[in-house]
């Protein structure tokens, strides 16, 4: 098994400030970034803060930034780099820094509590749901995802403007949106809460211009930008912009 | 708690920002993430000087059986006449200007809203963002929330104008088959342009996320509606080449009006096939 | 007295995997302020690893399906030592906990008459798991998230404050559970992993529900959370711990490349169809089924072959026998040299379905293994071999309350109970088990609570909160020489080697096969590990400071571990999750025999504990019978080879 000296350079601080640090350290084969931060905790720097969990790209816990690209860390291999090239790994730029390469993603979790939840049809008990396959495949393409971030950590409606924060919810949490609405069951539209409404009203939907950044990070290959966000943004357009759609609408509405 | 912060209030800051981790670079990125953005702005702009020139050249759009898709229909007085072929003159003798900037609204708006013509420009042009995790030099960003570009969401309606002008470019495929002396039957190094480029089309068109919503994608139960399910995963399978449907069209129909022009200033004779 | 932040609530839940937010949901629709602790971000826990599926007879698949057909694969799985009323709750139960998700947003795979769809799994006579492709932890700990959040809007609704009737503490680490004097809970004694703050929460009932303990084996699915702190936590209260000997090594681990080895290969692949093969090409596992299941398995290739589409007329292939039993044969197919390269054997389904139903079945595994070993299972088999994945000895509990014993207010639900699986854990039994009981724990803890009314509630002792806070800061100020011990003077120890030898020596000494003399090595070395972590020191401050976290956790680690050698060299048999090589034979005796550890100084003072003598003490414990309609339906022939004469004729 063939090893050798890779140059990495780590962000290190906290709130108050920090650099890159360089560092030596080895790399055998068959490794990924996580495992050299690992290794870097064990032998150099072992108050290294990082985040991660089940190192197999299931959890979505070691979010990072390698050599300027948000990635898992766990999931980038080592063998993707030239052994000369000195790796960068840095903290998630989106979101405030707590210590090295710990964020504070709790913009994500308030956002969370802003999507309405699931509406269980009233007239539907426990084991009574009947569901075709293919009316839950989209949305069962959005519930892969692993809450790692990375796709709000790239958007730069939040990323290179932290006042919109206030009124845009991310990719992650729009693509919530759009797995709701696209729900067989779900009978928010009966509780009076019309979810494409408020993609665009209260989630920010017109924020995203469809640069598909989200797509392009996302480790679940999830394709966000095509399936969530553009087809949210035609179901707001019916509601909102789309005067046929809302006359034919009416019209239904008056003969029922 | 990892939850704790505010909002850091600083709009000048982004990445930079002061709750951020203290890092002054842009971005960190070593590949070369430039270069997209450069080859898609080059390419657009390529595309916007040819087509200008050639929509205000009022000239050289027709060598009989072919017609320019860029003056198709051709819709005022001054169009040259084409024999069987789409002069409606809707717009009468008061039009003076070019006929191709009658039409070329339609097919022109229905690329500028086009999901991934927006991508492309955006990042290109607007550099906003210029790539993936590249800090975006402006200050400000409010998206598509406002006027002009909340008018992004009129989309659909262009493509249901970019239907009809696909189907009069098929109609001036179909014209193709002829000769130049207009007997059917016949086909050219024109045709099998024209056949490729009307394929492209339509499958441009037809791939459009606002179609693939209107044929199947705004249902919520897919298992009621069998056909219309059929037809949204067809679309959804073209959908996903969207970007290179894009492109191949873009260039499939400036080939087909360069094809016309070299014809039609006697540059170049079209070899028959039969 | 330290001055720590101090906040009340009526139940604490300990853990935020899928045991623990159900818990947490039961005791809040039962009334109770419930705070959630955890470890990591919300939504992160372990849960999310798994795979396969929720084990529910729902009859789903096959209409012959029922709880009574569950009760008896598992009570089979677990070789007869299951805590019976667990197995029959869990049984009974859990197709409406899985129902119970589909209101809350759950979105399994459906069949074609739209119901929930179910998959084979390793020792489940019919289909029976519920799953999402090959991501159903991950569905399963989102739907359970969704639904907390959902609550949180509701609370938000009429107060006007999201948490106040249920909040996630998120990367939190509690490290002792307090007691008031009469030996009741009174609140968790925690600190914040991102400042190192303390804080406690004052409560009379505490859920414990803080998955396993893998972390303390090298070779393992398990995250870093596994480092055994429940079972720690219930330990140093005063619970005892039921059956440790028993850990579940996962037959398909990835062996290669060596960073990732351990990372699970799940149970689905053999469930639509995988095979096992050995470097000469042969499906070895014929060769292995034991007697007790010989009936119930396939002797041919083409029989089993068969059994997919015709499970009615034929029998199950050998692959999918329960776990402990493919771990051991594919450990000993390696031993005798016909393993694969890496050391492990072949897992193979590119030659059993086509490309495009491997991509769509096994989406994740796929992904898995293209990323991380650059190998394309679509085309090449995989190499597997057995890795530390569950374990099914934990904190003894009630059967219908999830309560401790011995510690009242203190319950346990998920992994870190014991009990329910036996001696071997079923696939697809944990997400259901994490259900079933951790909504009764939530029940129970909330009624305890409530129950006690505004003044009965156990006082905090400030005593204890004083050593506590010691204790966890005693790795800052690991460099000086410490008076009165040996090794006065010597450098502090790094909680990283210490960890790792300590992961080597379980791996080696009490690995997937065990023999006496190796086990009497490791409770030595386990013995020398935990004098020299009481001297692991840490640099830098507590603010987010990994090597202290782990510095804390070892004492968990040495404690669990010293439970598992300790049980393991007393059992002198061999028995689902736990083989002796010295005892190679099931001993029906030993299935009336319960291995209980305990705190060998009850106060829970560990510094006292004398390095030699260990700080477990272990008693024997006879198991209650099995109610007589359970036994009921076995058929006798089944019986005999668990049960002992005596209890037959009872």
């Amino acid at each position: 098994m063939s090893s050798y000296e890779a140059g990495f350079r780590v962000w290190r601080g906290d709130t108050e400030g920090g650099g890159l640090e360089d560092f030596k350290v080895e790399v055998h084969d068959g490794e990924v970034v996580l495992d050299i931060i690992h290794r870097l905790q064990a032998t150099q720097a072992p108050d290294l803060a990082v985040r991660w969990n089940c190192k197999a790209g299931k959890c979505g816990s070691c979010s990072a930034e390698v050599n300027g690209r948000p990635r898992l860390m766990c999931m980038t291999r080592m063998s993707v780099f030239t052994r000369d090239e000195v790796i960068t790994v840095t903290p998630l730029r989106a979101f405030p820094v707590v210590r090295d390469l710990v964020t504070d993603v709790g913009f994500n979790y308030t956002k969370a509590r802003e999507v309405p939840a699931f509406v269980p049809p009233s007239d539907l008990g426990p084991g009574e749901y009947r569901m075709m396959q293919e009316d839950v495949d989209r949305s069962q393409e959005f519930r892969k995802c692993i809450e790692c971030f990375l796709c709000q950590d790239t958007c730069h409606v939040v990323r290179d403007h932290e006042e919109n924060k206030g009124a845009f919810a991310g990719p992650r949490f729009l693509m919530r949106v759009a797995e709701l609405d696209m729900h067989p069951l779900d009978a928010a539209d009966a509780e009076g809460l019309d979810r494409k409404t408020t993609a665009q009203d209260e989630h920010g939907l017109g924020y995203c211009n469809i640069t598909k950044c989200c797509t392009e990070v996302c480790p679940e290959q999830i394709r966000i930008t095509d399936n969530a966000l553009i087809p949210l943004k035609e179901r707001a357009a019916d509601r909102k912009y789309d005067p046929l759609v809302w006359l034919g609408n009416t019209i239904r509405r008056r003969g029922r | 708690m990892a939850t704790g912060t505010e909002p850091d209030l600083d709009p000048a800051g982004g990445v930079r920002g002061a709750s951020r981790a203290a890092i002054t670079a842009p971005h960190l990125r070593t590949d070369r993430w430039w270069l997209s953005p450069a080859l898609t702005a080059a390419g657009l702009l390529a595309f916007v000087v040819y087509s200008t020139w050639r929509a205000f050249a009022n000239a050289d759009y027709y060598a009989a059986p072919y017609v320019s898709p860029f003056y198709s229909p051709c819709l005022a007085e001054n169009c040259v006449p084409m024999k069987g072929g789409p002069n409606w003159e809707i717009f009468g003798s008061w039009w003076g200007l070019s006929p191709a900037l009658l039409i070329l609204i339609f097919p022109l708006g229905f690329r500028l809203t086009c999901y991934y013509y927006r991508k492309a420009y955006y990042r290109g042009f607007w550099a906003s963002p210029p790539a993936c995790a590249v800090a975006e030099p402006h200050k400000n960003y409010s998206g598509e929330t406002r006027f002009p570009l909340i008018l992004q969401n009129i989309h659909r309606y262009f493509f249901y104008a970019a239907v009809p002008v696909a189907a009069i470019l098929t109609y001036d495929t179909v014209l193709a088959f002829r000769d130049a002396s207009y007997a059917w039957g016949h086909m050219g190094l024109g045709t099998l342009v024209f056949l490729v480029n009307i394929g492209l089309i339509w499958a441009y068109t037809l791939s459009c996320h606002s179609c693939r919503h209107i044929v199947g994608g705004k249902l919520k139960h897919f298992s009621k509606h069998p056909v219309r399910y059929r037809m949204w995963q067809w679309v959804g399978r073209l959908n996903a080449r969207h970007m290179q449907l894009a492109w191949a069209s873009l260039i499939s129909v400036a080939a087909a009006d360069l094809y016309v022009y070299l014809l039609a200033t006697g540059a170049f004779a079209d070899p028959r096939f039969f | 007295m330290t001055q720590v932040e101090r906040q009340q609530w009526d139940v604490v839940v300990v853990g935020a995997g899928g045991a623990g937010l159900r818990a947490a949901i039961e005791a809040r629709e039962q009334g109770a302020r419930t705070a959630v602790i955890c470890k990591s971000l919300f939504g992160k826990a372990h849960t999310v690893m798994a795979e396969g599926g929720i084990a529910a007879a729902m009859a789903n698949a096959n209409e012959h399906d029922g709880w009574q057909v569950h009760f008896r694969d598992t009570m089979r799985g677990g070789k007869f030592l299951n805590q019976w009323r667990m197995a029959e709750l869990h049984a009974q139960e859990a197709p409406d906990r899985v129902w119970e998700l589909e209101t809350w947003g759950a979105l399994f795979d459906r069949t074609a008459d739209g119901r929930i769809s179910q998959r084979n799994f390793g020792g489940h006579e019919y289909p029976r798991l519920a799953h999402v492709g090959d991501r159903t932890g991950l569905e399963l700990i989102r739907t359970l998230q969704q639904k907390t959040v959902a609550l949180q809007q509701e609370d938000f609704r009429e107060r006007g404050d999201y948490e106040s009737g249920l909040k996630v503490f998120q990367e939190c680490t509690v490290t002792r559970i307090l007691k008031d004097e009469d030996g009741r809970v009174s609140g968790v004694f925690c600190y914040e992993r991102e400042s190192g703050r303390f804080f406690v929460i004052e409560a009379p009932a505490v859920v414990i529900s803080t998955g396993g303990i893998g972390k303390s084996f090298k070779v393992t699915s398990n995250s870093w959370e596994y480092t055994g702190d429940g079972h720690a936590l219930a330990l140093l209260a005063g619970a005892p711990l039921l059956n440790m000997e028993f850990v579940q090594f996962h037959p398909t681990g990835m062996v290669w490349p060596p960073s990732v080895k351990g990372i699970l290969v799940t149970e689905s692949v053999r469930g639509d169809g995988g095979v096992l093969r050995n470097s000469e090409g042969k499906r070895f596992m014929f060769d292995y089924i034991p007697d007790v299941f010989k009936e119930k398995y396939a002797e041919t290739e083409a029989e089993g072959d068969r059994w997919y589409d015709d499970p009615d007329h034929n029998r199950r292939p050998p692959e999918l026998l329960p776990r402990d039993e493919v771990a051991r044969a594919i450990n000993a197919e390696v031993k005798a040299g016909r393993g694969s390269p890496h050391g492990g054997v072949f897992l193979d389904v590119s030659t059993r379905m086509p490309a495009e139903v491997i991509r769509r079945r096994l989406p994740s595994m796929y992904h898995q293994f293209k990323e991380l070993a650059d190998v394309d299972i679509t085309a090449e088999a995989m190499e597997v071999g057995p890795t530390c994945h569950y374990v099914m000895g934990g904190i003894a509990v009630d059967s219908d309350s999830a309560a401790a014993r011995g510690v009242p207010g203190l319950y346990a639900a998920g992994e870190v109970a014991g009990g329910m699986h036996g001696s071997n854990r079923l696939g697809g039994n944990s997400l259901s088990d994490l259900l079933v009981f951790g909504r009764r724990a939530g029940l129970h803890a909330a009624q305890y609570a409530g129950g006690l009314g505004e003044g009965g509630r156990p006082a905090v002792d400030e005593d204890q909160v004083d050593a506590a806070a010691a204790e966890a800061l005693r790795p800052f100020s690991a460099e000086g020489p410490v008076e009165g011990e040996p090794d006065e003077g010597r450098p502090p120890e790094n909680p990283y080697t210490l960890h790792q030898e300590l992961q080597q020596t379980m791996n080696d000494l009490v690995g997937i096969i065990r023999r006496e003399p190796e086990m009497g090595q490791a409770l030595e070395k386990l013995g020398e590990l935990r004098v020299r972590a009481r001297r692991a020191g840490v640099e830098g401050h507590r603010q987010f400071n990994p090597g202290w976290h782990l510095a804390l956790d070892l004492r968990n680690m040495l404690l669990v571990s010293e439970c598992i050698a300790r049980a393991a060299l007393e059992r002198t048999e061999s028995r689902g999750g736990h083989t002796r090589e010295d005892w190679p034979e099931m001993d029906r005796q030993w299935r009336r025999a319960n291995l209980l550890c305990r705190l060998a100084d009850p106060t829970g003072n560990l510094a006292a504990t004398d390095p030699v003598r260990g700080q477990i003490r272990l008693s024997r414990e006879e198991t209650e019978p099995v109610r007589p309609d359970l036994l009921a339906l076995f058929e006798k022939e089944e019986l005999v080879k668990y049960l002992s004469e005596e209890e037959l004729h009872e």
